[in-house]
């Protein structure tokens, strides 16, 4: 089967829209095809992996934990936009330390996550086969 | 709706509240499906419940098959052993009786 590079672009916040949850939905099923998978933050899209979500008080279930399983499904590149994360005060201390163990390191524990500027971001993005935005 | 000593289950047997879930509910669910429970069914339906609580989704059979191995080493952590003790699939079969939603991509 041919590898292709997939994209998702996150730009929405967690919760008030089913957009967050749908694309990592979306997300986890693809990973069962072996693709080259990676993740973009943008926008509001950013406060998806901010640290300690807590959705008790909308009763929904807090599926931000589920980023950390990423690694599991072999999903290691999650790029930020540095330019969104600053216009909301944020700073990529305030995200989830997520990471993933590489196979061809003796398994060790590396970050997944990785602020790069817009220009950076649109560049790989124009090195993709395939954007889906959410 | 069908149920399993009062707890509600969908059509393809998974518990439709995962509150509702207990070890009871787990054997009658095992027994219904001709496998008794052993000591080995229960290391995966307890990890399966542990993987959920940490990262609220159920694995997908190969990450549960690799994290297994990780844990409870590679005699344990292949399909054939684990297909051994979850004949309709550890994925499907082992979530179903650790009260799991069916695994996110499974068919």
């Amino acid at each position: 089967m041919t590898t292709k590079k997939f994209m998702y672009l996150n730009r929405r916040s967690s919760f008030g829209t089913v957009y967050a949850i749908e694309s990592l939905e979306v997300v986890l099923i693809a990973a069962a095809f072996e693709q080259d998978v990676s993740l973009a933050f943008i926008d509001d899209g950013v406060y998806q992996i901010v640290e300690g979500q807590n959705a008790d008080g909308i009763g929904m279930k807090n599926f931000s934990k589920t980023f950390h399983a990423l690694g599991d499904y072999e999903i290691n590149k999650l790029y930020v936009s540095a330019e969104s994360l600053e216009q909301r005060g944020l700073s990529s201390n305030d995200l989830m330390p997520l990471v993933y163990e590489d196979e061809d390191d003796d398994w060790a524990e590396k970050p997944s996550v990785k602020v790069v500027s817009n220009a950076q971001l649109s560049k790989i993005m124009s090195e993709q086969d395939v954007c889906l935005s959410f | 709706m069908a149920d399993i000593l009062g707890a509600e289950v969908d059509e393809e047997g998974f518990l439709v509240n995962l509150g509702d879930w207990t070890k009871e509910i787990a054997e009658q669910m095992a027994k219904d499906d001709d496998v008794d429970l052993s000591d080995e069914h229960w290391d995966v339906i307890n990890f399966l419940r542990d993987y959920f609580e940490e990262y609220q989704i159920a694995p997908a059979v190969r990450v549960l098959t690799k994290a297994i191995a990780k844990r409870m080493g590679k005699d344990k952590g292949n399909s054939k052993y684990l297909y051994s003790l979850f004949p309709y699939g550890p994925g499907k079969q082992g979530c179903r009786f650790a009260g799991l939603p069916k695994p996110t991509g499974c068919i």
